[in-house]
């Protein structure tokens, strides 16, 4: 057993994209300082993720990892925190959450899970979703069009964005490397099928191509390799690899100031 | 025994708010017991907003009704608030903006002109109009502005100088030989108490009336931590990733806030994460009357969370229970590892009080891990209260929302784990009752120990309550823990021989009653209010002569 694996069961389907992400992560964080690592999901099928993995982690509630992953990086700006969240998490019941936390450069790391669809409740359109997605709650089709969230990452202004893809193990790890290494809000978008549900991975296989880094550091390079796949299924290419980076001030390095110049006694004695 | 309120009133924006406060601490110098109320509406400009300054040579700590000086900056103050003058009262106002043809008119716009100041200076105008009028020394008087206006002192001090010559004195104020006491808020001294418990961080979203606590931790350098998140249910759960890292961490709501936060009382109890959520009640339901006050919220708060929950609700009633409850709750929350709530009222969030400490809080660690062989975060223990651990400190900590086994990984198969884990919760349940029961504090008994008639009461009614009480020899119990239940302490202080059991509270449903009912307690008369402005001593009177 590696030290990294707890003996607790998984229970993913046989073929999930979340195994690849589970390989790959941990193969990310191997000469990590994991006693300085908390690792938070929120409620889905990505979420199981925290209890095959042995390292501090925040099990929270649907759509709501990523603010506890910024209350803990903001308790101890020396832990790294990952956040593992999902597209029904993230992007439906969680989605002020993530423009927030990109908004204002929380020092985490978001891996976004997007399977298009709630799996763990057996299959509804989520925000992702292709228009016309028949599940269980739309059997006429789902009537929205689908949201490209990198697209609202960017507008967001995280500073580091970047697609990946749950067949693509190698791919990923370097991924997860760089997002964690990154210093301020980073999302690893990790498309991948759901085998119950939505099984794109022969879709997937086909239309995914690993883009070379290019001009991390332009806004309208990293809007057309965003816009390049927008979440249909007509024989697009879908561009991986990691679209936009840029250095800037983290939240915990602008917001934790308040040091201790007075006590509580020197403030009773200004009210008298 | 002197007791007098003064009224100052003009429209937002005019600085009544600060000239009530100037005045207040003048008073407060002599060594005269203060309360301040401040009323105001949901808006910036205009409008109309008031303080009322009750001045006594002993403890007051609630508004009276009629007051002996009214100081109008506007025309409105005048109207609205001559009936509450007493017959000897004395009118000041700003001649520049207000007819009346009685009391002392001041042309204090004019006169703030002339000097270099502006507009909003009439009311250092005022200031000094009333001063002179209660023969208060002008080098007092230059003392407290020295203090109060840090920008402007020079021309201020011109204008207040001037006034001070023109105006007739007509009383003495004398010095007090009582210990000065600070002036500050409820939400204040609740931050400070916390502070001293070790608070970390404070997370809130404004919302009136808690946002102050905010503004205050902000202002300060205390070595508290203050973020604004983008809305309630974030800022629960931020504090609560904070607590799991081992940082202590409060958060301040209104009831519509606290609705939010209450899948994260729920996962704090499960999960067993130590966190304070002040909520401070104004009219409800929905945006209600917001700027107003009521204790409607209690069945709410009681009921808070889905799932099996018993958590802390600490109810004090002004701001030296404020302080004190504020550290202690913390300390409760981090021994039980469980929310805790603090319930107040803008009547007590936003009232400036003289604050006496009369416990000594400090920060206390006492559900740690002793760091000794493997760590299970949730481990099955007698008292059902599992040694804490943090994150970063050689141990793997696993903290979650799910049903879980003793190392913290999710439990659904085993019928046996959940049980136990269930009971373990059920437990330290158990234990915070038994910590309840052995609280002296945990209520308090004013008025005439030995009467049979009872006025049971919480929060911010707590005051007009003992005030009424006095003229009719009743006896007063104040529930300042509301959960876990004092039932001891209450079902003694009650005994089984009342005549009457009146609760006094500020809702419509008599929810107080309602929880005394469910102790085994019943009520036979309610005194209720739920205009939204707060319950006076003399409204409680007129009720109770009905009723005796």
């Amino acid at each position: 057993m590696n030290k990294l694996d707890t003996n607790y069961k998984n229970t993913w389907c046989p073929g999930c994209g979340n195994f690849g992400i589970l390989v790959a992560f941990k193969n990310a964080i191997l000469n990590e300082d994991l006693n300085k690592m908390a690792i938070v999901s929120g409620i889905g099928c990505h979420a199981k993720i925290v209890d095959y993995i042995n390292v501090n982690s925040f099990y929270s509630l649907h759509g709501r990892g990523i603010p506890a992953a910024e209350g803990i990086k903001l308790a101890n700006p020396e832990m790294k925190v990952i956040a593992f969240s999902g597209d029904g998490d993230s992007l439906d019941e969680g989605i002020s959450h993530l423009i927030h936390a990109a908004k204002r450069n929380a020092d985490i790391t978001v891996i976004l899970h997007n399977n298009r669809l709630f799996a763990l409740t057996t299959g509804q359109f989520t925000a992702v979703s292709i228009e016309g997605f028949k599940g269980k709650s739309t059997p006429m089709g789902a009537p929205e069009s689908p949201l490209n969230p990198l697209e609202l990452m960017l507008a967001s202004n995280a500073t580091f964005i970047a697609r990946s893809y749950s067949g693509n193990i190698k791919h990923l790890e370097e991924t997860f490397k760089r997002a964690i290494a990154h210093k301020g809000f980073s999302i690893v978008e990790v498309i991948e099928p759901c085998v119950s549900f939505l099984n794109t991975t022969e879709f997937y296989n086909k239309a995914t191509y690993v883009l070379k880094d290019d001009k991390l550091e332009s806004r309208e390079e990293a809007l057309k390799k965003i816009r390049e796949w927008n979440y249909e299924e007509n024989g697009e290419k879908i561009p991986l690899g990691v679209f936009y980076e840029v250095s800037k001030e983290s939240f915990c390095e602008r917001v934790l100031i308040n040091k201790k110049e007075e006590t509580v006694e020197q403030v009773l004695e200004e009210l008298i | 025994m002197k007791d007098f309120t003064i009224l100052v009133g003009g429209q937002a924006g005019q600085g009544s708010r600060k000239a009530g406060l100037v005045i207040a601490k003048i008073l407060n110098s002599l060594g005269y017991r203060i309360f301040i109320y401040d009323d105001y509406q949901s808006l910036i400009r205009g409008g109309h907003s008031f303080s009322k300054i009750r001045v006594s040579d002993k403890k007051v700590e609630g508004q009276s009704e009629q007051v002996d000086y009214i100081i109008a900056l506007d025309q409105l103050t005048v109207d609205k608030h001559l009936k509450d003058l007493k017959e000897s009262g004395i009118v000041i106002f700003n001649s520049d903006k207000v007819i009346f043809d009685k009391g002392l008119g001041v042309n204090s716009e004019v006169i703030a002109k002339e000097e270099g100041g502006s507009l909003i200076m009439a009311n250092t105008a005022m200031i000094s109009a009333f001063a002179k009028t209660i023969g208060i020394d002008f080098e007092l008087l230059k003392n407290v502005f020295q203090k109060e206006f840090k920008k402007g002192l020079d021309v201020n001090l011109k204008i207040a100088e001037r006034v001070y010559l023109e105006v007739e004195e007509k009383t003495k104020t004398e010095k007090l030989d009582n210990k000065i006491l600070p002036l500050i808020t409820g939400n204040e001294a609740l931050a400070l108490g916390a502070t001293k418990a070790g608070l970390d961080i404070y997370y809130a979203y404004p919302m009136t009336p808690a946002t102050s606590i905010l503004h205050f931790l902000a202002e300060h350098k205390l070595g508290v931590e203050t973020i604004q998140l983008e809305n309630e249910i974030s800022v629960i759960i931020a504090a609560l990733g904070s607590a799991y890292a081992g940082k202590r961490s409060m958060v301040g709501t209104s009831g519509g806030g606290f609705a939010l936060m209450t899948e994260g009382i729920s996962f704090a109890t499960i999960a067993e994460i130590p966190v304070v959520i002040v909520n401070s009640q104004r009219t409800g339901p929905a945006t209600g009357v917001p700027t107003y006050s009521g204790q409607s919220d209690l069945n709410f708060i009681l009921n808070a969370g889905h799932g099996d929950i018993v958590k802390f609700t600490i109810a004090p009633s002004n701001a030296s229970e404020c302080y004190e409850w504020g550290g202690r709750t913390l300390n409760l929350a981090w021994k039980y590892q469980t929310p805790a709530v603090v319930l107040i009222d803008k009547e007590i969030s936003e009232s400036t009080f003289n604050l006496e400490i009369n416990t000594k809080i400090e920060q206390e660690n006492n559900s740690l891990w002793n760091q000794e062989g493997d760590y299970r975060r949730y481990e099955i223990t007698d008292n059902g209260i599992s040694p804490l651990a943090f994150p970063g400190n050689g141990v793997v900590v696993k903290t979650t929302s799910y049903e879980h086994d003793q190392n913290g990984l999710t439990a659904e198969e085993s019928e046996e784990d959940i049980t136990a884990m269930q009971e373990k919760r059920l437990r330290k349940f158990e234990s915070m009752q038994e910590e309840v029961d052995n609280m002296e504090d945990a209520i308090k008994i004013f008025g005439k120990k030995d009467s049979k008639n009872i006025l049971v009461t919480f929060g911010s009614s707590t005051s007009p309550s003992i005030e009424a009480a006095e003229n009719f020899d009743l006896k007063v119990v104040q529930i300042i823990v509301m959960e876990p239940f004092p039932i001891i302490q209450v079902t003694e202080a009650i005994g089984e021989d009342a005549t009457n059991v009146i609760c006094v509270e500020q809702n419509a449903l008599g929810q107080l009653a309602s929880l005394l009912s469910k102790n085994g307690i019943e009520a036979n008369e309610l005194i209720l209010k739920y205009s939204s402005r707060a319950l006076q001593k003399g409204e409680i009177e007129d009720l109770l002569k009905e009723i005796l």
